[in-house]
Parts: structure tokens; sequence; C-alpha cells
């Protein structure tokens, strides 16, 4: 049981709780930073998806795990970010400076989003968003002069100071690049936690009427809320872009939108850690499912057989069984087995029980 | 007459829609949420009788299928209610939301495995048959689509407005630790609604598979119903019906008047002007929350 004395106020506020956490994540980072020289190149490349996963799930993880409105449309953000940074580069921009664009001109597309949005609740959000997804994978065909419509773009590497840095040519270069922009991401994450702006973000999740009585500007909060989340979300879409190499209308479908949310859904909604977990189970899941059908096949003698569709059939039963018996996620689990081992023969069954409040409608027919 | 023909297959489109929708509003008059996995269901009636019907199959006669296949979709909606939509009494929205569309991969899944992602149509004893009216050539199958779902909704209409379990529903969504006190069984009414909206879900698919080809993927058709549910209000029952009438209607002249491409974005970029102009729909129900 590991005790933390609190001597001063900025303790409380600041990023880290004590030194041996602060020691923990920097061995973390020195692992994930070493890794080309411990993962042979398969393997960095999927490291290098689960990272850029995990900057898409952050970027909805502002939106909907910490100010409370549901999306499932952020691959259409994604498909911004993305043609926006290929487009700029096309058109002679240096990628530093097309790269940090993208992800503005996606935080202000947000802005323009969020602004009908906000007077939308919950389902109707929702289904507006799926809407808006549907729509830009039909926009980006319309808009082929710009977006190469259903031929789609290629962008092979970017070069940064006169160094190439590809995908397929330098993969370690890649997944420092990715690296570095999850750590600048994290860190402003944690950051943003931390302000009164971050604070009014939860405010707005929990309650509205309760935000709005302790003086929050609730449109503000919401449009801002959207403006960073669309931002972040532009950059994990500019880097999935140069993952991929070559990508369409498809390559950012709606599939993407609802896969996003429920990964974040499976990290733990409302946790900087559950964007990374849920990442890590949205990049894992094909390799582990070839895995164990080629083992079931040399188990039960059959050859490995391709069922279609099975992914997704694994993937939606993963989620049924978080959301039926571990609502908080992979990081909500984690926080229990942490704090039975902290508090150890203190642990009572029902502390993070959660209050459950009656329905009331705000219909009148 | 062009465009009359065009009219009535939008309205036989539209009607399969506006049923779809119908079963958004059952579970959200009653519940207050919404199962975004109702077009899976309609796929997943649809597969279930055809695997009654078709010689293929079992090759049991179309009249015996029709209720056996309806009793098990009724069955299923509860069973869901019962074994999982209940444990999360109490819990957001949302919850519900991504719980559903979960359950729409699963379901996608297992119709796949079971049936194969080959299209297939329903042999039904209307298939063929034309009815001619003045000039226009009407299928069989539209007509009966366009009869039942009218019927449908007004049933189902008058069961919301007239009958004492109707309105224990509509008080249950409502407020529901009130209608506890009213001795409302709200546990046992969420059950109720969810197997109607299997029963609903399993007649918008039989009359889908009778028009045309069913595959696992149909069930992504409940995207546009949501632009109908939308348009309506999402809590008027009527309301979907002209809501999904709406959207098929708008669809086929879209494809005929406006430049290809522009045309199948019609229904969203409506859905999302209704959002946008009247969030609550045009056949709106809500005010201002009130502290």
């Amino acid at each position: 049981m590991r005790i933390v004395f609190k001597t001063d106020y900025m303790q409380d506020i600041r990023p880290w709780k004590d030194g041996y956490q602060l020691s923990l994540y920097l061995i973390l980072l020195a692992v994930v930073f070493a890794a080309p020289w411990w993962l042979d190149a398969f393997y960095l490349g999927e490291l290098t998806n689960v990272l850029i996963w995990a900057i898409a799930g952050l970027g909805l993880m502002i939106l909907t795990g910490h100010t409370g409105q549901a999306s499932l449309g952020h691959a259409a953000f994604l498909a911004f970010g993305c043609y926006a940074n290929v487009i700029l580069i096309e058109s002679g921009v240096p990628f530093l400076v097309a790269f940090p664009l993208a992800g503005i001109l996606t935080g202000i597309a947000g802005v323009t989003v969020a602004i009908p949005a906000l007077r939308l609740h919950g389902i109707y959000l929702a289904i507006f968003t799926l809407a808006l997804s549907i729509l830009m994978d039909d926009l980006i065909v319309l808009a082929e002069p710009i977006t190469g419509g259903v031929a789609g773009k290629y962008m092979g590497g970017v070069e940064i100071f006169g160094h190439l840095v590809d995908r397929w040519g330098t993969p370690e270069q890649f997944y420092w690049l990715v690296l570095a922009v999850t750590v600048l991401v994290t860190l402003g994450y944690i950051n943003l936690l931390r302000t009164p702006l971050g604070r009014s973000f939860i405010a707005v999740r929990d309650s509205e009427v309760s935000a709005q009585a302790m003086g929050i500007d609730i449109a503000r909060t919401k449009t801002v809320s959207f403006a960073l989340s669309c931002a972040v979300t532009g950059w994990a879409g500019a880097l999935m872009g140069l993952y991929a190499g070559a990508f369409n209308n498809e390559t950012f479908s709606v599939v993407i939108s609802i896969q996003l949310l429920m990964m974040i859904v499976i990290g733990g909604l409302g946790s900087i850690h559950g964007a990374f977990l849920g990442a890590i189970v949205i990049g894992f899941l094909p390799q582990f499912l070839s895995i164990a059908k080629e083992y079931a096949g040399a188990l039960f003698g059959g050859g490995t057989v391709a069922i279609p569709g099975l992914e997704f059939g694994i993937f939606g039963m993963i989620l049924i069984g978080f959301i039926l018996f571990e609502p908080m996620g992979i990081y909500g689990r984690w926080l229990k087995i942490r704090t039975w081992f902290e508090l150890f023969p203190f642990y009572r069954k029902d502390m993070f029980k959660r209050q459950k409040s009656y329905l009331k409608t705000e219909r009148l027919r | 007459m062009d465009n009359a023909q065009l009219l009535i297959s939008g309205l036989a489109n539209g009607c399969v829609y506006g049923l779809i929708a119908l079963g958004f509003v059952l579970i959200y008059k009653a519940t207050e949420a919404v199962n975004f996995a109702q077009g899976d269901f309609m796929m997943l009636g649809a597969f279930v009788t055809i695997g009654l019907t078709n010689t293929e199959y079992m090759g049991l006669p179309f009249w015996l299928a029709l209720p056996i296949s309806l009793g098990i979709m009724g069955a299923l909606g509860y069973l869901l209610d019962r074994l999982i939509i209940r444990r999360l009494f109490g819990e957001s929205q949302t919850a519900v939301v991504i719980l559903t569309i979960a359950l729409g991969f699963v379901i996608r899944f297992v119709a796949g495995l079971i049936w194969g992602h080959e299209p297939q149509t329903l042999e039904n004893p209307l298939a063929g048959k034309e009815v001619r009216f003045g000039g226009l050539v009407l299928g069989m199958e539209d007509v009966a689509v366009i009869v039942v779902t009218v019927l449908l909704t007004w049933g189902l209409y008058v069961f919301f407005s007239k009958t004492k379990l109707g309105l224990a529903m509509q008080g249950a969504s409502q407020n529901q630790l009130a209608a506890y006190y009213m001795g409302i069984p709200v546990k046992r009414v969420q059950g109720f609604i969810w197997g109607l909206a299997g029963v609903v879900a399993g007649i918008a698919g039989i009359l889908f598979a009778a028009k045309g080809s069913v595959d696992p993927t149909t069930g992504l058709l409940g995207i546009k119903a949501f632009a109908a549910a939308v348009i309506g209000g999402f809590g008027s029952l009527p309301g979907a019906l002209a809501g999904g009438l709406i959207v098929g209607v708008i669809e086929p002249f879209a494809s005929r008047y406006i430049a290809a491409g522009y045309s199948q974005i019609a229904p969203y970029a409506l859905l999302l002007a209704v959002l946008i102009f009247r969030p609550h729909g045009l056949f709106s129900q809500v005010r201002v929350k009130k502290v």
C-alpha cells in the first residue's frame, strides 16, 4: 500500500501524482521509443497503426469521453485531415507546415459542424454525425478535381528537413514521427484536463443544467471541444493517409467512425489510457484472430477457413460483453484491480458503483 | 404517367423505410432508447422467413411460415430485452446506442454464417403478379407493402393512444419512477415493446424480401430509416410513416432529375437540413427542459 503525502496545493494539479508514477511513464516512453530495436518490421508497422488509432481515439475522447457528445461521424474528420494534408503537400507546402495546418483546418471544419449541432442532444447528435460521415464519402467523390474521386490519391513519403520519411522505405523514422505526434497530443491532452476549459468539458458532460448554473457558457464549451477534437482527429487522419499510402473515399467509410467510437468505449470512456487500450484491441484483434484461426485449424485438422465478417462479429461480441459487465472499459477494470491491491484488505465490492438514474423524458406528448 | 410510376415505387420503398422507422419509434416511445440494430432486425426477419419458406431450405407453405417467423422475431426481441437491454436499466442512452450498434455487427455476422452472403429473394404467392390501374402497372408486392404499412401504422397508433397498455407504455417512457408509483410494470412493458418491435421488424423484412433481394448487409438500410424517423420527430408513429414516405419518394425523383452522384446524397442532405432547422423533427414533441 502506497500513500501519497500532499504537502503543497500544487501537488493536486501536477500532471503526475508522484515521482513513482512519473518514472513509470518515463520507462514506458523509453521502451516504446526503442521499439525499432526490439520489434521486427511487421510488428513495428502494426505498432505504428495502433499509435495512429490512439491519436484518433484521443481526438474522439475529448468530444465523447470528456464533453459527453457522442459522435458517430469522426471518420469524416479523419478524411478531412488526410486530404487537407496531402493536398497542401502537393501544392508545395513543406510537411512540417502542412501537417499542423491540416489539423487546424480540420478544427475549423469541426467548428462549422459544431454550430448547427449545438442544439442537438444524445441520439440526435449521434444521427447527425452519422449522416455527416456518409455525406463525406459522397462529397469526396463529387469533389473529384481536388480529391481524385474514386481513384483516390497516393502519397508515398514526406520530406522533413530534406530527409525522406516513408512508411515502407524508412519504417523506423515514420514510427518515430507518429510517436512524436502521439506524445505531443497526449501531453497536450493531460494539460487540457488541468485547465478551466478541460474542467468545464467534464462539467458539461456530467450535467448541462448544473454546468450552466455554474456560469459555464455551454455553446462555447461544446464548440471548443468540437474544434480541439476535430483538430486532433485531423492529425490522426493525416498520419493514417501517410500510413496507408494510397487512399480514396472508401478508406474513411462510416464503419471507421463506428469502430472509432466502439474503440474508446472498450478502452474506457473518459480516460486518456482508454484511447490507447482501445487502440491496442482494435490494432491487434485481426492478427490475434488469424493466429487463433491457424491454431484452431491445426487442432481440428481442417485447413484455415476464411469466415467473412468474423472480425466485426467478434468485435461486436467483445463490445456487448464490456457494456454489460464493465461499462468503464479496460481502464476501468484495471483501476479496480489496482485499487484492490493498493487498499489490500479494505477493498469493497461497491466502491466503483455508479448511481443509476430513472428515466425522464423531455417529450411532452 | 412516368412520374406517377416513380411516385408509386417511391411510396412502396418509403413504406419499408417507414416500417423500420416504426420500430425505432416504438422503442423510443416506450423506453427513450434507440435501437440502432432495427435495420439488422429487419434483415434477420427476412432471412428467417426465407429459411422457413424457400424450397432450398425448409419449404413450408408461405401462410404457415408467416406467423411462425413473426413469432420467432417477437421472441427474439423479447429475449434481447430480457437478457441484455434490461441489464442496462438506468444507464445512459448512449450505452444503449453503442450496444445496439454492436448487436447489429453480431446479427450481420450470424446471418452471414447461416444463410451466406448471396442476395436471396423470398418465394411468395404475390411474386410476379401485377395490377393495371389506368395505365399504371403496379406489382402486387408494392400494393401489399403500402396496404400493410398503412394498416399497421394505424393499428399501432390506436394501440398507443387508446388502449390501457399503450398509455402505460407512454407513461413508462415519460417518467419511469412515477410510472412505478402508478403501478405500471415498467420492466414487463419494456419487454413487451421490444417484442412488438421485433414483430414489426419481421413484417418489414418479409415485405422487403418479397419486393427485392436481401443479403446480410441489407440492414444498413436502417440508416435511411433514421432519416425517416428524424423527419417524423422520433416520438410520433404517423410521423415515422410520413418521414419514410418522404424519403422513399425523394429517392427515385432525385435519381431521375438530379445529376448522378448528387442524387444519392439527397436523403442524408434532407436529414441534416431537418436536424439543423427543426432539431426535433417536423412533428416536434419537445420543449426546453426546465429545472
